[in-house]
């Protein structure tokens, strides 16, 4: 057994005095040379755990031991942390950042430059010293702010939630670097929403609105599903009323779209193939995940019938596609962010754009939905071009960006009425378009609220609410579930395969592999270029063949692309585990 | 298509209206602030020169001498007489502020006027405050000479009498400096608000992240502004309406124009000032910017306004920029409606400009915005 | 936990050094602001009235009134509209074109061959200071003219009994410029000191780095020392800007000793630079931070200072309310040290007091920031 290095004992902490607790008497240990997981959505309390820890708040009760000392007297200079936001500032240089943070930390002389080398060796970031923080792309900024925090090798490194918002390749690189140092003998506790990122912990502890759900290694929670997780591959074009059927039936706990298959996790009791009926055949066993098991303590995922797609009007057949991006190239100044980009989505199809951070894909998105003027090439949505008809296009689609972008302020209610009404939406259709809205989201006991003060569950359905008031044929969504929990993901899921199959045509961007999962084809863009395109299976296979192993998962699949692309352009491929 | 255009219009308006009213920290800082700046710097703002502190070094201490002293004690506009008894007392008396100005009466005072010799009384000022001590000086010499005269058994023969020079005030019988401060707070206060709430809209939108969803939704560029131009203009409104009630009743400044000459300038006024604002607004990427934006247009739109001191009195060609202060134009209309009762002929002649910096402003935020709408 | 540490300090203060050399959004309201409001206040606010626009009402065509009438053209006071009626420059004072009217009267000649010669002038009381002075000036042509025409009869009548001797100390010439330059100082490092440290420490809170600094070592009187020397750098810079700007191009004199200037400047900063600190620990959001900032410094600063407004003239609950502002103990030093020299007696007072303001905000900065991050 090791040694503890930060320890918490039955700690709790309000933040209003008759509130709800942000913690409640939470027990947690964490120790040298393990990497400790704190997992769970948005608004569990990971933050307000790891402020503990680094002395930042003081808990309402319980005891605090971090380095042998009550953690608001321990020696901080043994203690490395990563704020949420990085800690950076952003208008001093790369080097000026390592600087400040050295002397802060008391590191000097030899140790000092040996530290940099090895830091800026490990984080790639040697070629950017002198630029401005700002300036770096999100996974660089994470890489600095981690190498920050690691300047003098701290006995206990605090990290909170420093794969948010990054590609699956430096979120990988961001892994790697950190595991090395478990290596060393130092004591990690790394937050976080993804629950892939929690199984490869050595213990986790999963929150769940300020409570403990689960703690131990990851692999005893997913035990408690084995046996009933299983994959069916399906035909293309009937994944998504398959999935509808058999989560409305009763066997089913949970299931989501992986490609071309579904994944399934039956119910307790019967896990014999034969309830899967006529995809018996088909269906394999295979080895549960942490999320299968979290879904399983919550109870399981919502039914498959998208309330949402009931109210919402038919999108008529169109031979026209729905998208169509014909050699879109943004240039600013002398730098190309995006280059000659081309692709057609169909009525009734989900798209996905994904890249690592940087690559040119949100300025795709940006020019598609009117946001950016293309230097050139041409576009349009739901047939409406758009240059000449930027109006019209914006009438036909909704759009739900990564952050939470409605008006916080403002309340529930007054969001929908904002918004239904810049849509034109008036009368008894825009009376009836929000009762609808209420109703399908849940949103009543929040009505009055702000909506900056929900839960980031109900922001998520606001959001998507609001961008579907008007019934658009056409759908933008930028990191959609980014941070919610599992269930509201599947539940935001299952409105948007129910809208898909009345016809709406989706297009999404993700660092989110399993919202990747859900599209019907994929475009992977790199350094500003299509490096691939084709359905999830498609970008598997063809990363299986690139020798990615037998059964490679998309986010495998994104990795090697990658570097088969840089290889290709002559370039040392990017480094990934 | 206009149905359709209208119900964005209104939704955009009402959406910014609960944006400023809905918080209710929100509502108290746009509403509470002007009203207690109107009352404390509508008492602090004058240029009067009121409860002055005197220094008298009397080596005379005849009865003359005393009975001036009396009178300079007994005048409205002095609080106290400090009694000082030496040069040096006089010395540290004036260096320290403690008086704005010293009497100094000669070992001979008494003794000049009993003989009909003419005596002579040494007035010394701190010329820190030139300002006011000009002024005090205006009030010495009228105590003084009034004092001369009627210490003077005999004056000589009929020589002067009746020739001089009687002076009315008109609008402002008492000239009280009130009257003049309180209706350019309107002009001044309205500014402020309609400023900083302008000023922060679109770059608190381009900070919070909200504006990329106004800008993929069918609003247009001109529905957007509009939608930002009216609650600014509603709250610029609404706040004059509540000094144009409080001033006369409260403060018994009188108001003598036209109530509907006043809304229609009132009107141009505020879209000037939301012209001004909103292209501050575009201008910024941060609310930072915004504010200290706002705040380098604000002060030399107040001190050009002639809020501070007469537009008159400044060099010709900064009269000639002054012009362009939209406060400028409002604060002649707003001191001719309440003291002056200007007539629509006057008031338009002043409202012009007001119409042309609107137009002006509005437009160049439009093309602005359309400019750097990526 | 150990004590202070140098190297911590001086990394913290080279980063602060790094960040406002960077922006430029601090640059400007260290260096660009300061040079405007020096000129807005050197030029635009003018307390000394230059010459008015007055009309005068001839209503009489005898000689006597034809020569009053060419003093007053000639006068270097005066812009003068002469008309032989009284009812278009009624008009012309309505509309503000001209501040006052001087009537000669029907009878005018007559009464001056009788040894009298009274003439009336009508003021615009809507502008009080200016209505004071163009009367004040309009009587002082006529003496002067009834003086020349008639030496037999002395100024307005015999020799006074009682002569009033003036002595302006300090300013004799009675430059406002001379007061409202050094005055304009007091604003700048008012918005150094409390506005951008305000602002900049509130951005700190906003961006996340303050929660990251503050799990370093630092503590926190490291991390205060380290926020105060960088912006009283700032300040002291610009006060050396404005100082030199107000000697050579303003012409003010520079009369004190810059040791004493120094001392003047620093004590002011620390309670500016302490309420700022306190701003923003309290509120850790820029927008609040920057409005209570500009409400409870800047405009306390130009209204309450007694820079513009004698602060003995305001009523007694104001004049208590300007007690909480150390700007109204500084306004007084800053012109004493640029007008009447080293006044050591003052100054000690006067710092001691603003030193005193600086560790309350010192105190209360600590309280804040102890709630930490929660």
């Amino acid at each position: 057994m090791a040694d503890p290095v930060a320890s918490a004992k039955a700690v709790t902490k309000r933040f209003a005095k008759d509130g709800p607790a942000a913690l409640d008497r939470i027990d947690l240990v964490v120790e040298t040379g393990r990497m400790t997981g704190l997992v769970g959505p948005d608004g569990a309390g990971k933050t307000t755990m790891i402020r503990i820890l680094a002395g930042l708040i003081e808990p309402d009760a319980g005891e605090v031991m971090v380095l042998g000392h009550p953690a608001l007297e321990t020696d901080r200079a043994e203690i490395g942390y990563m704020p949420q936001r990085f800690g950076l500032y952003e208008d001093l240089t790369v080097r000026e950042n390592l600087d400040l943070y050295a002397d802060l930390r008391g590191l000097t002389g030899e140790a000092r430059q040996a530290s940099f080398d090895r830091l800026l060796d490990f984080t790639d970031l040697k070629r950017f010293e002198t630029r401005l923080a700002g300036q770096l792309s999100g996974g660089m900024k994470q890489k600095l702010g981690l190498a920050c925090a690691l300047l003098k090798q701290p006995e206990l490194l605090l990290l909170d939630e420093p794969s948010v918002g990054v590609d699956p390749v430096s979120r990988r690189e961001l892994w790697s670097m950190v595991k090395a140092l478990i290596g060393e003998g130092v004591g990690v506790l790394w937050s976080t929403a993804y629950l892939d990122e929690a199984e490869r912990c050595d213990a986790v502890y999963l929150l769940h609105e300020g409570k403990v759900l689960f703690s131990g290694a990851p692999a005893d929670l997913s035990s408690r599903v084995d046996g009933r997780v299983f994959r069916a591959p399906v035909e293309p074009d009937q994944r998504r009323a398959l999935l509808r059927r058999v989560l409305d039936g009763k066997l089913v706990l949970d299931g989501v779209i992986q490609g071309d298959s579904v994944r399934l996790l039956m119910k307790e009791g019967k896990p014999d193939a034969d309830v899967l009926g006529k995809l018996a055949a088909s269906a394999r066993p295979v080895r549960p995940r942490f999320e299968d098991a979290f879904v399983e303590i919550l109870g399981g995922g919502p039914p498959g019938t998208s309330t949402l797609a009931e109210t919402y009007a038919t999108v008529p057949d169109s031979d026209t596609p729905s998208i169509v991006a014909d050699g879109l190239t943004k240039t600013f100044g002398a730098f190309t962010a995006a280059d000659d980009i081309r692709f057609e989505v169909r009525r009734g199809q989900i798209f996905g754009l994904l890249g690592p951070n940087g690559a040119g894909k949100s300025t795709t998105f940006k020019m598609l939905c009117g946001l950016l003027t293309p230097t050139s090439g041409a576009g349009s949505v739901a047939g409406f071009d758009l240059r000449e008809a930027k109006a019209d296009a914006r009438q036909s689609l909704g759009y739900m960006a990564q952050k939470f972008s409605l008006y916080g302020d403002l309340s529930v209610r007054q969001n929908l009425d904002f918004f239904s009404g810049i849509y034109g939406l008036g009368g008894a259709k825009r009376k009836r378009a929000i009762d609808q809205a209420v109703e399908i989201f849940h949103l009543q006991p929040y009505l009055q609220k702000n909506a900056a003060l929900m839960p980031l569950g109900f922001k998520q359905r606001l959001a998507l609410a609001c961008a579907v008031l008007h019934q658009p044929p056409v759908l933008f969504l930028d990191e959609p579930t980014s941070g919610v929990d599992p269930i509201v993901r599947r539940e935001f899921w299952t409105h948007i395969n129910g809208l898909v199959e009345r016809g709406v045509t989706v297009l999404v961007t993700t660092h989110f592999m399993e919202e990747a999962e859900y599209c019907d084809r994929i475009l992977l863009i790199y350094r500003a270029r299509e490096i691939a395109q084709g359905s999830p299976d498609a970008l598997k296979r063809r990363a299986r063949d690139a020798g990615a192993g037998d059964d490679p998962t998309l986010e495998d699949a994104f990795a090697v692309l990658l570097q088969s692309a840089d290889r290709s352009e002559g370039r040392e491929p990017r480094q990934a585990a | 298509m206009i149905l359709a255009a209208w119900r964005r219009v209104v939704a955009m308006t009402i959406k910014e209206l609960w944006a400023l009213l809905r918080d209710p920290r929100g509502r108290i800082t746009l509403i509470a602030p002007p009203i207690l700046q109107l009352a404390l710097f509508g008492f602090a703002a004058t240029l009067d020169v009121k409860n002055i502190d005197l220094g008298v070094y009397d080596r005379d201490r005849g009865g003359y001498g005393q009975a001036l002293i009396e009178r300079l004690a007994g005048s409205p506009n002095v609080k106290r007489i400090v009694p000082l008894e030496s040069p040096q007392e006089v010395r540290d008396a004036l260096d320290n502020g403690k008086v704005i100005a010293v009497i100094g009466l000669d070992e001979r005072f008494s003794r000049d006027i009993a003989a009909g010799r003419p005596a002579s009384v040494q007035a010394d000022y701190d010329g820190r405050r030139s300002n006011a001590a000009q002024i005090v000086n205006g009030y010495i010499g009228r105590i003084v000479s009034g004092f001369g005269a009627e210490v003077k058994s005999a004056p000589v023969a009929g020589t002067g009498d009746g020739a001089g020079t009687s002076v009315v005030n008109w609008f402002n019988p008492n000239l009280d400096y009130m009257w003049f401060t309180m209706p350019s707070l309107i002009v001044t206060l309205a500014a402020l608000s309609v400023l900083s709430v302008t000023g922060q809209s679109i770059a608190r939108e381009r900070e919070l992240g909200t504006f990329d969803q106004l800008m993929v939704s069918p609003l247009r560029t001109w529905e957007i502004l509009a939608g930002k131009t009216i609650p600014a203009v509603l709250l610029g409104a609404f706040n004059a309406t509540v000094f144009l009630v409080l001033i006369p009743l409260l403060f018994h400044v009188p108001f003598r124009g036209s109530v509907i000459l006043f809304y229609v300038a009132l009107f141009c006024y505020l879209f000037a000032l939301v012209g001004v604002g909103l292209f501050i607004s575009i201008l910024s990427r941060t609310q930072q910017q915004a504010f200290l934006g706002m705040f380098l247009a604000m002060v030399p739109l107040i001190l050009l306004s002639g809020f501070t001191s007469p537009v008159d009195n400044m060099p010709r060609w900064l009269q000639v920029v002054a012009e362009a202060d939209p406060l400028k134009h409002f604060v002649v209309i707003i001191e001719g409606l309440f003291l002056k009762g200007m007539g629509a002929g006057d008031v338009f002649a002043n409202l012009w400009p007001l119409v042309v910096i609107a137009g002006v402003t509005l437009t160049g935020s439009a093309l602005l915005f359309r400019a750097r709408m990526e | 936990m150990s004590g202070l540490s140098l190297r911590r300090l001086f990394a913290m203060m080279v980063k602060e050094g790094h960040q406002i050399l960077r922006d430029p959004s601090t640059l400007l309201i260290a260096f660009v602001l300061p040079p405007i409001l020096l000129f807005l206040f050197g030029y635009a606010v003018n307390l000394d009235t230059a010459r008015t626009r007055i009309g005068l009402a001839v209503l009489d065509s005898s000689e006597a009134s034809r020569s009053l009438a060419t003093a007053y053209q000639n006068s270097r006071w005066f812009e003068v509209a002469t008309a032989s009626s009284l009812a278009p420059l009624k008009a012309a004072l309505v509309s503000g074109r001209i501040r006052a009217i001087v009537v000669l009267p029907q009878d005018f000649g007559r009464q001056v061959v009788g040894g009298g010669g009274s003439i009336q002038v009508i003021a615009d009381g809507s502008i009080p200071n200016t209505a004071s002075f163009a009367a004040a000036y309009a009587e002082g042509v006529r003496a002067t003219w009834a003086a020349g025409r008639f030496p037999e009869r002395g100024a307005g009548g015999a020799a006074p009994a009682v002569q009033l001797v003036d002595r302006y100390w300090f300013n004799p010439e009675l430059t406002s410029r001379f007061f409202l330059v050094p005055g304009a100082m007091a604003i700048v490092l008012t918005i150094i000191g409390t506005l951008l440290t305000a602002l900049v420490v509130a951005r700190e809170w906003e961006r996340g780095t303050m929660e990251a600094i503050m799990a370093t070592p630092i503590n926190m009187a490291e991390l205060i020392i380290t926020k105060i020397v960088p912006y009283y750098l700032l300040g002291l810079g610009s006060a050396v800007v404005c100082t030199v700007l107000a000697v050579t191009v303003f012409g003010v004199p520079f009369r004190g000793s810059p040791l004493a200037l120094f001392l003047i400047v620093s004590a002011f900063l620390a309670p500016a630079l302490g309420q700022g600190l306190f701003i923003s620990a309290a509120t850790k959001n820029q927008f609040i931070a920057s409005q209570i900032a500009l409400l409870t410094a800047f405009l306390p600063a130009l209204l309450l200072s007694g820079f513009l407004f004698e602060i003995s003239s305001m009523p007694r609950v104001i004049q208590l309310i300007t007690y909480a502002f150390p700007v109204r103990y500084l306004m007084p030093l800053l012109q004493s040290v640029f007008i009447a020299g080293d006044l050591w007696g003052l100054f000690g007072r006067g710092i001691a007091v603003m030193m005193g303001f600086g560790v309350l905000y010192f105190v209360l900065t600590v309280l804040a920031t102890k709630r930490r991050i929660a």
